[in-house]
């Protein structure tokens, strides 16, 4: 059922629920006729931020984790982000079952998405964009904040052009990457000089091995006669967490007293009144940096498609949110900025729901144009999905745990892995995957699937390797992904332990794993270079043969018993909790 | 600016008459199960990192010392080719001065990764090298002056991980 907005708006005043993630919204009550999306003016500067859209140009459905650990040891047990489900919503005062709740948890997920709709899509990003840059005038700057060119077919087949029109489309100011680097170098060097408006910042990307910098740290933009600095970070672990050899000649990491140099710099050469950094370091990362570079007023951050907001966390005296992924939120910061500092500022935390926003027309011309080549290709129909299907979950989504069965039987594996991606969107029970949905989970640069032996001790290697990527108690190890996906592997995991002492009990199809003993296990992503049929091709075939899915069991681990009550965990019967 | 720039040719030129010791042949992780606690591993070989501080500065004991800054990245990008840089605070006059630094790797195979030689007229012992790291381990820079006074820096320990699955 998709409700109109008009019908919505009735439904909505009747529920007298409060409005839309927004402290000044919640304070006016809105009534029936209000609209939800209208904001008051404050200040002289305001700042619109999108990011990690993973080059969804439509809208999509896109489910809230339902776990989201974070440890006693790293210091995140029961702290934003790592809240899901319940937690999240008591801890903002948000009612389960309205539009705020259905953006912010994963409770009731694919009812209350046949009640609001899907999320997201440029033509409705762009409408409210173009609706607040009127309302405010030039006192607003639009920043993306990475992962804007991955995640689609029609993006991997242009080579990310179809999002760089959109992104000049959306006259976004400022950019940083992450997945864009999947492209290699010169392709990213081509787009951001030839086709892309916006600008692209980063302090953190250098020469190897001259240390000079790629791109421009920062810029100084002058607003309402005050001076906004901007300092780019792009994602620190891009050699590590995706290919090196696409930016062979770029080192990056986090480099908090370089960032420290910037804010420095910005502030006392240019008399920065307030440094704004845009960042792809993910909410951990952004969270410990903010605690160690002083004079940053504010963080927008993304990578870790993280709900954080509506209420932004504050580290000493930086504000930091994070703004969830695939189209779901456009974030806006009303400020007021005096000579020198931040006096006020009001924060708006606003889920893009398509059903309550027109299309801009513009916007829909360009997509319907970008993607007509295609259309016919991206359409196809695969199998019907009898089971939600999602990835988003630190363990085994049920997306990827019908990717692993089609991988395992495709390749004749007694086991498979998958990577701990954080995009790729849903599909809902009785839906049918097209092919457009299985690029919507593989559409990368480097898909090949591969068969390796593993020795028993090299496949818990592996996992130990990521499981400390996860939950490694220094922030800044955590890249930013998911655990690996696995198919037909069990094991027990004490996400509080340390590296290598993490994984017990460790099973390939019910049998313990042996040390010495080679085991067959399908892939993709690998990080060198291989030959390979691409997944997608794999996937498909695999789902044509069905005819029908449903991911009925998942190959979750147990959690050890430290794990109850963690606020983190939705639904904690699934890992024996 | 310019001073940085001056002291980065110094290193560099410094880098140039060092005598680089190999360091041995690289060992994916991924492949390494010595790593992986209660499996079969190989026992703690200390003695390799003994055998090497003996061969090359004579004692296997150094007193960590603030004038030895050691900047090692906290993860490798790319594990055949780590980044670190060693910058001594210690005069550099003619009867006073860094004559060595030693680099060691506390696991890899052969544990000196690297030694540099300096005089008084480098104006400071400093350094940037790209070193091998077969897995997770401790950095450790010794510095040496001309009248034989050891200094170490702290430790430092850089993370060697298969990488992958990145958000």
């Amino acid at each position: 059922m998709n409700l109109t907005r008009r019908d919505f708006m009735a439904m909505m005043g009747i529920a007298s629920a409060t409005g839309f993630l927004s402290p000044s919204a919640i304070a006016s009550s809105w009534g029936s006729g209000k609209d939800p999306y209208e904001i008051d003016d404050y200040g002289n500067v305001t700042l619109l931020h999108i990011t990690d859209t993973h080059a969804q140009l439509l809208p999509v459905w896109w489910r809230e984790p339902g776990t989201n650990i974070g440890t006693r040891k790293q210091k995140e047990w029961g702290v934003t982000p790592h809240l899901v489900g319940n937690h999240k919503l008591e801890y903002y005062g948000i009612k389960a079952g309205t539009p705020e709740g259905y953006a912010l948890s994963c409770m009731d997920f694919d009812t209350l998405a046949h009640k609001y709709g899907k999320i997201g899509g440029y033509a409705h990003i762009a409408t409210l964009v173009k609706r607040y840059r009127e309302q405010v005038g030039k006192k607003a700057i639009l920043l993306d904040g990475g992962d804007a060119w991955q995640g689609s077919a029609t993006s991997l087949w242009t080579k990310a052009e179809d999002m760089v029109g959109a992104q000049n489309l959306l006259k976004e100011d400022y950019f940083v990457g992450h997945w864009e680097f999947t492209y290699g170098a010169d392709r990213v060097e081509y787009l951001l000089k030839h086709k892309l408006k916006a600008k692209f910042l980063s302090q953190n990307v250098f020469t190897i091995p001259w240390d000079e910098p790629v791109f421009d740290p920062y810029d100084i933009r002058e607003i309402s006669g005050r001076k906004v600095a901007i300092i780019g970070q792009s994602f620190p672990f891009t050699p590590i967490a995706n290919p090196a050899y696409f930016v062979p000649k770029w080192a990056f990491g986090i480099h908090p007293g370089h960032m420290q140099k910037m804010v420095d710099e910005c502030r006392e050469k240019h008399h920065a009144d307030i440094v704004v950094v845009l960042s792809h370091n993910g909410a951990d990362v952004d969270k410990k940096m903010a605690s160690q570079v002083k004079g940053i007023d504010i963080i927008l951050g993304g990578h870790t498609h993280e709900i954080m907001g509506p209420r932004p966390v504050k580290i000493n005296n930086t504000l930091i949110i994070n703004t969830s992924t695939n189209g779901k939120f456009l974030a806006r910061f009303d400020l007021d900025v005096g000579k020198g500092k931040l006096k006020g500022w009001r924060f708006h935390y606003l889920p893009i729901i398509s059903n309550m926003i027109p299309e801009d027309k513009e916007m829909v011309d360009y997509i319907t144009k970008v993607r007509a080549p295609y259309a016919k290709k991206l359409a196809e129909p695969l199998a019907v999905t009898e089971s939600l299907l999602y990835r988003r979950d630190n363990f085994n989504g049920t997306f990827d745990q019908i990717l692993c069965d089609a991988l395992r039987e495709e390749m004749d594996c007694e086991a498979a892995f998958s990577p701990g991606f954080r995009w790729g969107y849903c599909k809902l029970p009785g839906e049918t995957i097209t092919m457009e949905d299985v690029m919507g989970q593989t559409a990368i640069t480097y898909p090949q699937v591969t068969v390796t032996e593993y020795t028993g001790a090299e496949l818990k290697n592996v996992m130990e390797q990521v499981a400390d990527n996860l939950f490694n108690p220094n922030p800044y190890y955590i890249q930013g992904g998911d655990m690996i996906r696995v198919g037909n592997i069990q094991y027990t995991m004490d996400p509080g332990e340390t590296i290598d002492k993490r994984i017990t009990d460790l099973r390939i199809g019910g049998k313990m794993v042996q040390a010495n003993k080679r085991y067959k296990v399908a892939g993709w992503g690998a990080m060198q270079r291989v030959e390979g049929t691409p997944v997608w091709d794999i996937f498909a075939k695999w789902l044509r043969s069905k005819k029908t899915v449903s991911a009925n069991s998942r190959d979750l681990p147990v959690l050890t018993k430290n794990m109850k009550g963690n606020p983190g965990i939705a639904f904690p019967k699934e890992y024996d909790l | 600016m310019e001073k940085m720039k001056r002291r980065k040719f110094l290193g560099i030129s410094a880098a140039g008459v060092a005598a680089v010791a190999g360091s041995g042949v690289l060992m994916p992780a991924i492949a390494n199960a010595a790593n992986v606690a209660g499996w079969p591993a190989a026992a703690f070989d200390a003695k390799a990192l003994d055998a090497a501080m003996k061969d090359s500065i004579d004692t296997t004991s150094v007193k960590v010392s603030p004038k030895v800054h050691l900047t090692a990245p906290t993860i490798a990008e790319n594990g055949a080719a780590v980044p670190v840089t060693v910058d001594v605070d210690h005069p550099m006059t003619a009867d006073d001065y860094i004559e060595s630094v030693y680099l060691y790797v506390d696991h890899n195979p052969t544990p000196l990764a690297s030694a540099f030689h300096f005089s008084a007229n480098n104006g400071q012992a400093y350094f940037q090298a790209r070193i091998k790291m077969a897995k997770t381990d401790m950095v450790r820079a010794v510095a040496k002056t001309n009248k034989g006074v050891l200094m170490a820096s702290k430790p430092q320990e850089v993370k060697v991980t298969i990488g992958g699955c990145g958000g």
